[in-house]
């Protein structure tokens, strides 16, 4: 009854957790918001989420094997990335600009790196960021208006989220000696129209970038992926905690404590940058106290950039900002061991 | 059901107890040999006595010693003296054993007797004779019971904890024990206290042993003194400083001993034979292990005499299945995985488990993705993935820094890693390498 025995360290049983499980659990969890993406926008956009996923699977393979790399294409990462980078951009850019985003952030922001679990910037940001330097324009006029309901009064054409609106208004107003009474008068009407729209914010009627417009469905997903704990609470919750402080206080036009921060919260790519980009494990903090830290710091940049910086939207910059702050952050909040000394 | 304490961190494995809970004590026929390693516990060697071809008897020591964390080894059958060589060991080496061959009458070399008035005995002569019975931890760690009995002056325990959690899957041999035997456990319990001059105790129980715990809750319903503690189903619960913390509240110091937080733990089958060795001389020779899993026929948990070797159990359970694939002595989580059954049954061997091709399969390992699943579950607070990629990068002076020897290796955070790393093993290593590198510079 001697046999041949199987070796191997302890333990001999292992959870059944996997990564390409808990990265295909993430692609299930951003579908809904795609799914939106294309129904508001139409099949432009549809082809803009195929063409990125596309091209950041396949750069994965062609970085792989050119640095002679085990190929892990279908490991799940590659289409994270490809699905996040088309959902930060906007329906009608041309099709060749999500497939050089998703080149740049695949191959240069990952693989260059060492792959999956090496790269310090998530990879989809850095697609983006390199769109939003190379190809502006493209990348921040929105020129489809969303299908449907759209914002009454305000001009789609040109400059159709909500931010944007926002922004522009904000600035005549803090300005009001510059402009006629008549375009304060209707910055005034705007921002309150912009504070009055919760409803349409949060199902996704309005225009934005593919991905980003409906909180609900975003939710939907982010609910999921806590259940199943993929995500935590941490990062997400200190992350949009942050942004409801800072723009109370310092978001409004009459002074301090007179913002909205329910607006703060259901436009641009907040929710969907807290509670699919932020928490991307590899490029986030490992500690309790740093994924807090981490989720503030993104808080704090994202206000400062959506009020006094020069884009309408900072979720991006802040993330990859803060992704450069990991390693620092786990180093500075290594928790105590067990019966050590606090 | 219970109100249930706990500690921070911890996984949830399946527990596994189904294939053998329900199956009663048997007893092993007679071995026909028996391969009693030298070395079967933490602590000193001790000299063996015997010399090939001698005749013993069961229960007669076969080595002896002088030092103090040190216990002695009995022959566990009566017979002739076939061997003393190194023989495979189930903690992976060949260990200097001694080989008996039974000659099929067992006889005792003193024969237990019962005596009645064994709580009159002083305490010196107690933890004396539980020295030379040979006892040493049956938790599996194997560390010299009465050491453990005789806690320096400054030093003075005023809580004791019996260990009946077994949080290791598959393993029921405590839980049958507590099932079977429940009185001798609760005297073994009551000669500690008395040798330690302790007036309160508690058993601490996974609450996923119902029966356990209403069973002792009931023997002790007239001993106000004895807490039965239900705890929550959660590996590691049964590792001494999770244990304390959960039942005491105390924090075992990094680097301490239970005994600086006034603490002792003991496991329930140290209890008993700590009872059998007070009450009626009787040393060490036998223990329960429970043999499981999906690689063997017929899962039992059995009475067998030390020095057994695996392949008696495994026949004695019927073999094995088809496709069993790997043999661990202990459980799933901190057992070791054997390269054959002819090594035997030692004192810390509380089971045998069969894995399947399925369960044993392992799988590559991936790059870590920084999920921090590992540092959640990790029950000494540490960071797993960032020493085990200090010590992957040679860097083992970062990961001493970073809690390496705070690590008991309680395997939870491979268990958990979805990338499938090996992050134990890696310590273990950096353990090993850092140990070498202090040797070095003395």
């Amino acid at each position: 009854m001697e046999r041949s025995l199987r070796i191997s360290p302890s333990p001999h049983i292992k959870d059944a957790e996997s990564v390409t499980r808990i990265m295909y659990m993430v692609v299930l969890a951003l579908i809904p918001a795609g799914v939106w993406g294309v129904y508001i926008f139409g099949t432009q956009a549809l082809w803009v989420i195929v063409v990125s996923i596309l091209a950041a699977m396949g750069s994965e393979f062609l970085f792989a094997k050119m640095m002679k790399r085990p190929v892990r294409v279908f490991d799940g990462s590659a289409v994270i990335t490809g699905i996040l980078l088309a959902y930060n951009v906007p329906a009608e850019v041309p099709l060749w600009l999500p497939a050089i985003g998703a080149v740049v952030g695949v191959g240069i922001g990952k693989m260059t790196f060492g792959g999956l679990g090496y790269n310090p910037l998530n990879p989809a940001l850095v697609g983006r960021a390199f769109l939003m330097a190379s190809w502006p324009a493209s990348m921040t006029i929105f020129k489809t208006a969303p299908a449907g309901l759209s914002l009454s009064g305000i001009d789609v054409v040109t400059s159709a989220t909500p931010l944007n609106v926002f922004k522009a208004s904000r600035e005549i107003l803090a300005n009001s000696g510059a402009h006629t009474a008549e375009e304060v008068t209707q910055a005034t009407q705007t921002i309150s129209e912009l504070y009055n729209a919760n409803a349409a914010l949060f199902f996704g009627k309005v225009g934005g970038c593919i991905g980003e417009t409906s909180v609900l469905l975003l939710l939907i997903g982010a609910v999921f992926l806590m259940y199943k704990r993929v995500i935590g609470w941490k990062i997400p919750f200190s992350y949009i905690g942050t942004v409801i402080i800072l723009t109370w206080i310092f978001g409004g036009t009459e002074g301090l404590f007179s913002g909205n921060p329910l607006f703060h919260i259901l436009s641009g790519g907040l929710i969907l940058g807290a509670f699919f980009m932020a928490t991307d494990m590899v490029t986030s903090p490992v500690t309790f106290k740093g994924r807090i830290i981490f989720g503030i710091g993104c808080g704090v940049l994202t206000v400062v950039i959506r009020l006094w910086g020069g884009y309408p939207e900072g979720v991006s910059y802040s993330i990859l900002l803060m992704n450069l702050t990991t390693p620092l952050l786990d180093r500075f909040t290594k928790p105590t061991p067990f019966g050590g000394k606090e | 059901m219970f109100r249930k304490k706990s500690f921070r961190g911890g996984a949830h494995p399946h527990d596994e107890k189904r294939w053998s809970a329900d199956m009663a004590i048997q007893e092993m026929p007679l071995p026909g040999t028996v391969i009693i390693p030298v070395q079967q516990h933490i602590g000193a060697p001790a000299d063996i006595i015997v010399e090939k071809g001698d005749a013993v008897k069961k229960g007669q020591p076969l080595t002896k010693t002088s030092k103090f964390v040190s216990v002695p080894v009995h022959a566990s059958i009566s017979g002739t003296v076939a061997a003393v060589e190194k023989r495979p060991h189930p903690f992976g080496t060949d260990l200097t054993s001694i080989v008996i061959e039974s000659d099929g009458n067992d006889a005792w070399a003193a024969e237990p007797v019962m005596n009645p008035d064994y709580l009159s005995l002083g305490t010196d002569k107690m933890v004396q004779i539980i020295g030379e019975a040979g006892i040493a931890g049956m938790g599996g760690a194997a560390f010299p019971s009465h050491v453990k009995l005789s806690p320096p002056a400054d030093k003075p325990v005023d809580t004791l904890i019996l260990n009946g959690v077994e949080c290791e899957p598959y393993l029921t041999s405590d839980y049958r024990l507590m099932l079977e035997r429940p009185d001798d456990i609760l005297a073994g319990l009551q000669i500690i206290m008395k040798i330690l001059g302790l007036t309160k105790a508690f058993i601490g129980i996974e609450a996923n042993k119902p029966r356990a715990i209403a069973l002792l809750r009931e023997k002790c319903a007239e001993k106000k003194n004895i807490a039965i503690v239900p705890l929550a189903v959660k590996y590691p619960q049964g590792a001494e400083k999770q244990l304390i913390k959960a039942v005491s509240g105390r924090s075992v110091p990094s680097g301490g001993l239970p005994m600086d937080v006034g603490c002792l733990v003991h496991n329930v089958g140290t209890a008993a034979a700590i009872y059998e060795a007070v009450a009626m001389g009787k040393p060490l020779i036998e223990r329960i292990v429970s043999v499981t899993g999906p690689g063997v026929r017929k899962p039992r948990n059995i009475k067998a005499r030390i020095g057994t070797p695996f392949a008696d159990l495994i026949e004695f359970c019927g073999g094995y299945t088809q496709k069993a694939a790997k043999v661990i002595n202990g459980g799933p989580m901190m057992g070791i995985a054997q390269t054959t059954i002819a090594v035997p049954v030692i004192k810390g061997t509380s089971g045998i488990l069969v894995l399947d091709e399925r369960t044993a399969a392992g799988s590559d390992e991936l790059p870590c993705i920084s999920c921090a699943r590992c540092v959640d579950v990790c029950p000494m607070n540490l960071l797993p993935n960032h020493i085990a990629a200090f010590i992957e990068h040679n860097r083992v002076e970062d990961a001493q820094k970073m809690g390496l020897f705070d690590c008991m290796e309680c395997s939870t955070c491979s268990f958990i890693c979805p990338a499938k790393r090996n992050l134990v093993h890696y310590i273990k290593l950096g353990k090993a390498l850092w140990n070498e590198a202090q040797k070095k510079t003395g």
